[in-house]
């Protein structure tokens, strides 16, 4: 393989990566505050179409990007008052969240747009174009470094850039501020949270919030950046896949990036092995080739994590009782 | 009410002031009322002991004190100030830090961030870690508290944890000190130094509330002490002027044995013989290293030791509830095949019975009905039914046969088993592995959580246990207990039984240098082990 197919493989494997790691950083904050979150995949799919809807109507990218993340802040706090403030199963929650959002984008835009449940095409101004870093064209010359920073570095969507500057803040923030202290702490032990005097719940919602609105970021990727428009369950699993990266990443902000980085490498590889003809095997099935990332996702999630052992309050209600 | 004594006539108005008032606190929930017109006051710069049994009220009260709970009525005082509290940051404003009986702390934080937590300075953590690195070396210095501010919390021990937990409350500026049950999980040489700091911290002219059942530890180091029974302050007194044995009446509101009356034990055949027994935690770290022992008709053999040092996975491998490695447990003269997932019951067939240490989690299913969890464990025996079928009238029947034995109360066998108190679900436990007439019966911490008046029961049940020629092994982290009970003392230090002591000559120094792993022979620490148990 020469330089050009292995950066466009790169370059593919960022495009991927992208909205995984904005679902796994979500659900970080998420988790570590003590909130399971098997709803990252619902309030993406639910974002993706707000934000593919309203571009559609309003033909402004934009405008997209701000209904996506309202949409999911709202699907978010909605699964929050049912986990938080009800005390109710924090699976349940997420899950009802997931279900809610597959059927309802559908109807909706059914209703709407009468499209089969898609959303029209976007036109120009609809959809991030990608942005071209300063010198890029004209460094694209330079042999090797070049072509890596023109091609590979430069020409992404604002969301790619986004996403990966949002590691080193969620690093920052988790490790080196107040909230972040809070947060790792009511993930771990609420009751001492409680007993400083500070309140569980507030830290919670606030950091599901956040969750809320990096889901939002993470579903308008799909329609109006990376698509053209949002299709029937445009996110296939996605969330369920940044859920794998984020116990893969032990709840950790770098490593989930490169987890990610990782599941969107397969990902662009199996596009690259389409119709490919391997030695001795022939052409494989497009269909076992689709498969190949969901089935690395479970080796290496089954074999190579070792022992992942969670934020310890995890998945429990705070009830304040002694 | 015969043991009410006059409330706080006792103490005088005290040279430096009352630290804290509390008058006419009520508090209730639903039918329980919790607080019943408590009055009591604090003298600034004092040890002040709170007594009484579980459920008499003085955590409710202690809560009141730290914002947890808002009492229903009643005026508090800080410093001679009425003040409303109504949560805790408002506490430790008010200059109230308290010590959980379970401490507050994030395990996988350093002590600096535990310390920090909650009382930053500002948005980011830098500022805020520096200045408690400073205050922290202050403190250290001044109560010699020392801790090594980097350590995660897991890594240290629960001693030094505890001194977090104390350094947490000195850092918010608490003036008045509230320990909940503190020495619960210390050894007694952590013990020791515990109040040792807390010596230091009166001298300095801070209060110190201590609420705890080990009356020994009242008469040792508080300057007055306060009695409360069923919600009610039954009495204040100097800490001088009275004995154990009258608070524990005033406690429990009759007379009460602290003692254990017992014979001399008249051990017959060797019932229990453990061989070479290796066993391993769920990580498949070796707890139990070779640990070889034997426990003969009519003795009581008890295993000291400060609470995971292996003892939990020693009685778990004995009962068949925890595969061994390695080892031969011999049952009056038969080897005892213990693997899998039903050597529990081939225990109990055997004739060895078993009183788990944690009744909640093992002992009972607390959703069950009291006759319910009376023949658990017993289910398959013909007299309960055949085949697929329970014979529920014969169950009921047990169960109200050993309600009645044991005197559990409420005496109802149709209610759930949580809604009895700790006391009583032991009882229920204790009764159903007694009258199934074992050879061996294996106890793990036969009182933990028990009140005064129920110790004494279930001791006496086990010392007639004792008598009927039963072999009895006793696992307990309270060594009081062990001490008055067992007539022989096995010490267990990392998985190994590090020696054996005769109760009626070990002094608690002794053993306590045994259950910290010190050799009392190794002449280094000779000098520690002639400063004997507490004055």
């Amino acid at each position: 393989m020469d330089l050009a197919v292995i950066l466009s493989v790169l370059d593919a494997t960022i495009r991927l990566s992208t909205p995984l790691l904005l679902a796994c950083l979500a659900g970080l904050y998420s988790e570590r505050a003590g909130i399971f979150d098997i709803g990252l995949e619902g309030k993406m799919l639910a974002a993706a179409f707000a934000a593919g809807a309203v571009a559609a109507i309003s033909g402004s990218a934009w405008l997209g990007l701000m209904a996506g993340m309202a949409v999911s802040l709202a699907t978010t706090l909605l699964q929050g008052a049912a986990a938080i403030t009800l005390k109710g199963n924090q699976l349940i929650a997420g899950v009802a969240i997931n279900m809610l959002a597959a059927g309802m984008t559908t109807f909706l835009g059914q209703t709407w747009f009468s499209q089969g449940g898609r959303t029209p095409a976007l036109s120009e101004g609809g959809r991030f174009s990608p942005i071209t870093l300063p010198f890029a064209n004209e460094l694209a010359g330079v042999p090797i470094l070049g072509p890596i920073y023109s091609e590979l570095i430069s020409g992404h969507y604002l969301l790619v850039y986004i996403a990966f500057i949002m590691v080193a803040v969620t690093t920052f923030v988790l490790y080196r501020t107040r909230f972040g202290l809070r947060l790792r702490a009511v993930g771990e032990n609420p009751k001492a949270v409680d007993t400083a005097g500070i309140s569980v719940v507030k830290q919670r919602y606030q950091a599901i919030i956040i969750t809320g609105l990096l889901c939002g970021l993470a579903g308008a990727y799909f329609s109006i950046a990376q698509g053209s428009g949002f299709g029937n369950n445009m996110t296939a699993g996605k969330g369920y896949i940044a859920l794998a990266a984020l116990i893969f990443a032990k709840w950790k902000p770098v490593p989930a990036m490169f987890t990610c980085l990782l599941f969107g490498f397969l990902d662009a590889l199996q596009i690259r092995l389409q119709n490919f003809e391997l030695p001795v095997i022939g052409v494989v099935p497009v269909q076992a080739i689709q498969a190949l990332p969901y089935v690395l996702t479970v080796v290496l999630l089954a074999g190579f994590i070792g022992k992942a052992v969670g934020p310890k309050a995890g998945g429990v209600p705070y009830t304040k009782e002694r | 009410m015969n043991t009410q004594r006059p409330e706080t006539a006792a103490v005088p108005q005290p040279a430096n002031g009352w630290a804290i008032e509390l008058e006419k606190i009520n508090k209730r929930f639903g039918a329980v009322h919790a607080n019943k017109d408590i009055d009591l006051k604090i003298a600034r710069g004092t040890i002040h002991g709170i007594v009484g049994e579980n459920g008499a009220g003085k955590s409710t009260l202690m809560s009141i004190l730290y914002g947890f709970y808002t009492a229903d009525s009643g005026t508090i005082r800080v410093n001679g100030a009425e003040a409303n509290i109504a949560d805790s940051r408002q506490a430790l404003a008010l200059g109230i830090g308290m010590v959980h009986q379970h401490f507050m702390l994030v395990d996988n934080f350093s002590v600096l961030e535990n310390i920090v937590l909650g009382a930053e300075d500002s948005g980011f953590l830098k500022p805020s870690l520096n200045r408690a690195r400073k205050e922290l070396d202050r403190l250290e210095k001044e109560y010699a508290l020392e801790v090594d501010p980097d350590a995660i919390i897991e890594d240290i021990s629960v001693g030094q944890q505890q001194r977090v937990e104390i350094l947490k409350a000195l850092y918010r500026g608490a003036e008045t000190l509230i320990l909940d049950e503190p020495t619960g999980v210390l050894t007694p040489k952590e013990a020791d130094d515990l109040f040792r700091v807390l010596e230091t911290l009166r001298a300095q002219g801070k209060t110190v509330i201590l609420i705890t059942h080990k009356l020994r530890e009242i008469m040792a180091i508080t300057d007055n002490v306060s009695v409360m029974r069923q919600g009610q302050m039954v009495a204040t007194v100097k800490t001088s002027e009275t004995s154990p044995e009258e608070l524990a009446e005033l406690m429990v509101g009759r007379r009460v044995l602290l003692r254990v009356d017992k014979t001399a034990a008249n051990p017959g055949k060797t019932l229990l013989e453990v061989q070479n027994l290796v066993v391993a935690d769920d990580m498949g770290v070796p707890r139990v290293k070779d640990v070889s022992f034997a426990i003969r008709a009519g003795e009581i053999v008890g295993i000291a030791g400060v609470s995971g040092n292996g003892q939990s996975e020693l009685l778990e491998s004995i009962t068949g509830m925890r595969d061994q490695k390695s080892g031969t447990v011999i049952l009056n003269g038969k080897p005892l095949s213990l693997e899998g997932d039903d050597g529990a019951a081939r225990a109990r067939q055997a004739g060895l019975a078993h009183v788990p240490e944690d009744r909640q989690r093992m002992g009972l299913v607390t959703t069950f009905q009291e006759w319910e969890n009376a023949i658990l464990g017993y289910h398959d025996k013909p007299a309960y039914g055949s085949g697929a079928f329970l014979d529920i009238a014969a169950a009921k029947k047990a169960a109200a046969d050993q309600v009645k034995l044991f005197d559990v109360r409420p005496a109802n066998i149709n209610l759930k088993s949580s809604l009895f108190s700790g006391g009583n679900q032991q009882k229920i436990v204790l009764a159903r592995e007694m009258e199934q007439d074992p050879d061996v019966l294996i106890i793990g911490q036969p009182t933990r959580g028990v009140d005064i008046g129920a110790i004494e029961f279930i001791h006496n049940e086990i010392i007639k246990m004792r008598d009927e020629g039963k072999a009895i092994l006793l696992v307990s982290v309270e060594l009081d207990e062990i001490r008055s009970l067992a007539d022989r003392i096995l010490v267990m230090f990392d998985g190994v039984i590090v020696g054996e002591a005769d109760p009626a000559t070990a002094t608690e120094g002794e053993l306590g240098l045994m259950m910290a792993g010190i050799n009392k022979t190794a002449p280094r620490t000779i000098g520690i082990a002639e400063q004997g148990p507490l004055p």
